[in-house]
């Protein structure tokens, strides 16, 4: 299990490892924590001709708030952002999902950009950048463009990075007052990719009604799925357990997960149902204030 | 007088085991930390297909890659081109089929050795892989149990005529007569997954050619005498000319048993090209290419009477062996002869079908075919009790041997295996205490609060015995050194049990030190002609047994070495930690007696050592019972071991940390075995479950608080008393959790295979709607 010859480059700048990607095209790879990328190069299943480790480039690590908006450089380990208070303040639902990213030995070599340029649709982030709308700040020959969570994941591992683009910074809305979270999962061992991931966060108005609701799902589809039919349900209305099971019901319907080795579709349809539910009601009390982080 | 009660002094106190200073601290030396300079490295082209005729095989393109030294195909192994021997054959198997060093004409089984090639580095070695163009032709291939069996099947080795590798039956009392008068009579198909042993350190070997023409070759094994013995073979060399080592091993759990084709190939291509050659496997290749286990259908149907007693067991089951049979029929076997277990059964009809499919060989992963037997007569029991409203620890009460009729003759006679009589036990006593360390008569009440709560809470509970310390031998050597210091050689392979700690502790009771005084040196062909390995549960048993009487004759020697130095009668003389000491005072240290002994006149060895080999004269029987509660998540039906007790009689306790250190360690194979892993594969006979993240080896986390306790029934059969404590943990812990889980669902699931999937449970509870 050795990978096949390549060549390593190790830039120090956003703009060498530009030049880098434009030079070498389809032949280059970008290394970016490696947890993913390291498994698939030994067992040969990847195999570029030039790695360009990001490591070095010091502009793409980092998190800082600007306004109402939290930006995390992609280069940021795993690690740093869920024990970062900034984070924890802006933007709880991230680091609630982020302990739930594999074993602390890989969060602390795994990167938030690579993550979600890898684009699992069982893992964690690209629910957590679904459910908050994040924007995904991409840098390229010709400077940076911006793109949604929709936009940005196209299938199976699989997003709309051109050759010769690096993920350089996530853009995380910072999260109003009366808003809750939660992440919720469920896995065979403790630190699986899970069969089913739900990210929620609720925003309530001042009147107690549902303002804002968002339902995303890991393990459901081929990109994180937002569960747009149970946010409608909930809407403009004081949440009650009614609307709740109305929304988990919804969730079932509007999913339509495949079967593996793990669990049938027909389990993990159910598994969406009942972790949204889970996840909704923690994330309306969290907003109502009646339980904390 | 010499000192007889020195021996109760270091034999079953909880010394701290010598290893782990070295194991800990990343000091170990393991196969890949021996160096050997200016050496090769192997890899392995193995068939991506489970069964197919191998035709050209053309390795030009991999040959002319810069730093490839040689790469060879079946038909340049020379002597060594032809089957792999069988372990350990049974009369029942004709012409078994075993693996050859590199496929010949057929491969079957994914995973299957095609060709060998030789380079400066592993990533040169893996190139020169990509570069072998093989022409299969793929053939029809056998994937399942199931599929073997069928009428008109295809075969999993083309040219014979159908799958079955061997059938053995074994039939006690009237089982006939017993099903005819049943009060009730219960039927029933279980089945027990295919698994496989994890070891952190996967297999690897390196073997250095010596100028005098001699081999000396590391390998991760159990049993370095047996590799010997198959490399002078398929090398056609004197056994003298190889020298075999096993050294530190990080794990092996009975698959390390086995001689492997790499030993082989690894071996002949040093001798070959006159150069030390290494390979290591990684974890993919181990996968696919380590031998696998478990794997059985079970039809079996159980005649009791009103009381709930068993009156006959009648038992027709097929065993997955794979695509070769290294260890014969030793899995399907074992399975069989342990269908009697703890319990007193009158009649028992009994027979296994072991059938070839294409997958890699079904060959001893801890416990041996004993989990399989132990499940489905565990699971028997729990159905006795439910049809007859039974408590499940009642059932096995009544039908559980009295101690008082040990020795206990099952009057069980299996081919290849001879008759089946139990040394000592008492399984009523091990019973009381789990349920008693697992809080049994309490346990209702907290489930029905737990209830009140929407918590599902279930208890299981589980016995049985093994049979361990099988023959032939196994032998030790001990020597004192002219400093005093004293050398144990006891070759069997150690993988984990703690060989360096238990062993100096038998020896230093015999010769009245402190067991830091005794070196044990493991592992190694050079130190002992003859030698068998570590499997089975027998180390203790048997090469402990030889370390005492090695030791006893040592002392002997001692004594009768300072007689002479002294000019005083044996009987007067005391062997202490200092030395021999005569009661006027004047002690003669043993290294002293070295020097004096070759100056002694008469008979005898020019210094101090003894070899022993120690022969049992029949097998010892462990026992042991657990008990496993459960909690099921009412939503998702996930499954947590809340907790487990196990109550162990492996006879006289050498050591109760190591004991308490397997005992824990099967536990945790048995929670994977319950609940997590499982081989499976496709259709087409490919393995699907290659990495961690497929195949799911319980973390930590998954693996409950483990309650520990004894019950002490000394064995007859070897001097310790001891029976061993190896294969334990892993064998009663599927069957306990099983019954817990439907315990937890009040009886509206029933568990009839594992592991057990969450997503069977849920659909439980969404049919019975439990807990909601």
């Amino acid at each position: 299990m050795k990978p096949a010859r390549f060549q390593y480059c190790d830039p120090e700048t956003l703009d060498e490892a530009l030049r880098l990607l434009a030079e070498h095209g389809d032949d280059a790879k970008i290394l970016a924590g490696g947890q993913s990328l390291m498994p698939l190069l030994n067992m040969r299943l990847a195999r570029p001709a030039v790695l360009v480790d990001l490591s070095r480039v010091p502009e793409l690590a980092g998190i800082r708030q600007e306004g109402d908006v939290l930006i995390i450089g992609a280069m940021t380990r795993h690690r740093e952002a869920e024990t970062s208070p900034l984070v924890r303040k802006c933007c709880p639902l991230l680091a609630e999902a982020l302990g739930h990213v594999g074993h602390l030995a890989i969060r602390t070599r795994g990167t938030i950009g690579g993550s979600l340029a890898h684009a699992d649709p069982a893992a964690e982030l690209p629910a957590v950048a679904a459910a908050l709308e994040a924007e995904l700040v991409i840098a390229g020959p010709e400077g940076r463009r911006a793109v949604k969570p929709e936009e940005f994941f196209l299938t199976y591992l699989m997003t709309s990075l051109a050759p010769g683009e690096i993920l350089a910074e996530i853009h995380f809305p910072v999260m109003t007052a009366r808003s809750g979270w939660a992440f919720r999962e469920v896995s065979r061992r403790h630190g699986d990719f899970a069969l089913v991931g739900v990210a929620a966060q609720v925003t309530l108005d001042a009147a107690g009604r549902v303002e804002r609701a968002a339902v995303a799902l890991t393990g459901v589809g081929p990109t994180p799925v937002r569960a747009a039919g149970a946010e409608a349900l909930l809407i403009g209305r004081e949440p009650d357990p009614a609307q709740l099971s109305a929304a988990c019901t919804a969730v079932t319907k509007e999913v339509e997960p495949e079967s593996d080795l793990h669990a049938s579709g027909e389990y993990r349809r159910h598994l969406a149902g009942a972790l949204t539910g889970e996840a909704l009601a923690l994330a309306i009390r969290r907003a109502r204030g009646e339980v904390g982080v | 007088m010499t000192q007889d009660n020195a021996g109760e002094r270091w034999i079953g106190s909880a010394v701290r085991r010598f290893e782990d200073l070295r194991l800990l601290t990343g000091r170990g030396q393991f196969v890949d930390d021996i160096r050997l300079p200016g050496a090769l490295h192997g890899a392995v082209l193995r068939s991506p297909h489970a069964h197919a005729r191998v035709g050209a095989i053309d390795v030009a393109g991999a040959l002319a890659l810069p730093g490839v030294v040689a790469v060879y195909t079946a038909a340049d192994l020379g002597p060594a081109d032809r089957p792999l021997p069988v372990m350990i054959a049974h009369p029942n198997q004709a012409d078994p089929a075993t693996q050859r060093p590199l496929a010949k004409e057929f491969v079957h089984h994914v995973g299957d050795p095609v060709a060998f090639v030789v380079a400066e580095s592993r990533y040169i070695a893996e190139d020169a892989l990509d570069e072998i163009a093989v022409d299969y032709e793929p053939l029809s291939a056998v994937a399942s149990l199931e599929e073997a069996v069928a009428l008109g099947a295809p075969v999993a080795h083309a040219g014979r005529e159908h799958n079955v590798a061997g059938e053995v039956s074994a039939t006690t009392g009237d089982p006939g007569a017993a099903f005819a008068s049943a009060y009730k009579v219960l039927d029933r198909e279980l089945r027990i997954h295919r698994g496989c042993a994890q070891p952190m350190e996967t297999r690897g070997v390196a073997a250095l050619p010596g100028a005098d023409g001699a081999l000396t070759v590391w390998t991760s094994t159990q049993a370095p005498h047996r590799v010997r013995k198959v490399l002078a073979e398929t090398l056609e060399r004197s056994e003298e000319t190889v020298r075999v080592i096993s050294p530190d091993v990080g794990g092996a759990f009975g698959m390390k048993g086995n001689v492997y084709p790499e030993e082989v190939l690894v071996a002949c291509a040093a001798l070959r090209l006159g150069r030390p050659v290494r390979w290591f496997e990684d974890r993919r290749e181990h996968f696919l290419a380590a031998t696998q286990e478990r794997d059985q259908i079970h039809r079996v149907s159980v005649a009791v009477d009103e009381q709930g007693r068993i009156l006959a067991l009648r038992d027709h089951f097929l065993h997955d062996t794979g695509a070769y049979v290294p260890y014969g029929m030793v899995v399907a076997v074992n399975t069989l002869y342990h269908l009697h277990g703890p319990y007193r059964i009158p009649a028992l009809d009994l027979k296994v079908t072991s059938v070839y499919t294409n997958k890699s060989a079904n060959a001893p992963y801890r416990g041996a075919g004993r989990p399989q037997a132990t499940f489905i007569l565990e699971r028997m029991m729990d159905q006795i009790a439910a049809e007859l409203g039974l408590d499940p620890a009642e059932v096995r009460r009544r039908n559980l041997i009295d101690p008082a009729a040990m020795p206990y003759d099952t009057g069980l006679r299996v081919a290849g295996r001879g008759a089946i009589i139990y040394d000592s036990g008492d399984y009523l006593e091990t019973l009381s205490k789990a349920l008693a360390a697992i809080g049994y008569d309490d346990f209702q009440k907290r489930q029905a609060e737990a209830r009140i709560h929407g918590r599902l809470l279930g208890i299981g509970v589980a016995c049985y015995n093994e049979s361990s310390g099988s023959g032939p031998f196994e032998g030790a050597k001990v020597r004192v050194d002219r400093n005093g210091r004293i050398f144990v050689y006891a070759p069997t392979g150690d993988s984990g049990q703690g060989h360096e700690t238990t062993f100096a502790q038998i020896c230093a009771d015999v010769l009245g030190v402190t067991p830091d005084a005794v070196q044990v040196v493991t592992g190694d062909t050079g130190t002992l002609p003859y030698g068998v390995g570590t499997f089975g549960t027998r180390t203790a048993a048997l090469a402990g047994s030889a370390v005492l009487v090695a030791s006893q004759e040592v002392k002997a020697r001692a004594l009768s070495v300072a007689a002479a130095v002294l000019g005083r009668p044996e009987t007067e003389l005391e062997l202490h930690a200092a030395g021999v000491m005569a009661p006027d005072g004047r002690v003669l240290p043993l290294g002293r007696l070295v020097d004096q002994a070759p100056r002694v006149p008469g008979e005898g060895v020019p210094g101090l050592e003894a070899t022993h080999y120690f022969r049992p004269e029949a097998n010892v029987w462990p026992s042991g019972a657990c008990a496993a509660i459960v909690e099921v998540e009412p939503r998702t039906g996930m499954v947590r071991v809340e907790q487990i007790a196990f109550v162990h009689d492996c006879g006289v306790v050498l050591n109760p940390l190591t004991v308490q250190g397997q005992v824990e360690g099967g536990v945790a194979q048995g929670i994977a075995g319950a609940l997590f892993e499982e081989l499976r594969y496709d259709e087409q006979g490919q393995l699907l479950t290659t990495t961690f993240m497929d195949y799911l080896m319980p973390t930590a986390m998954e693996v409950a608080p483990i309650r520990h306790d004894h019950v002490v029934c000394p064995s007859p059969h070897n001097p310790l008393g001891v029976k061993g404590a190896g294969e334990s943990g892993v064998i009663p812990v599927a069957p306990a959790i099983a019954q817990a889980i439907e315990d937890a669902l009040g009886g509206r699931m029933r568990v009839d295979r594992v592991p057990v999937r969450p997503e069977e449970v849920w659909q439980a509870l969404a049919a019975g709607e439990v807990g909601s």
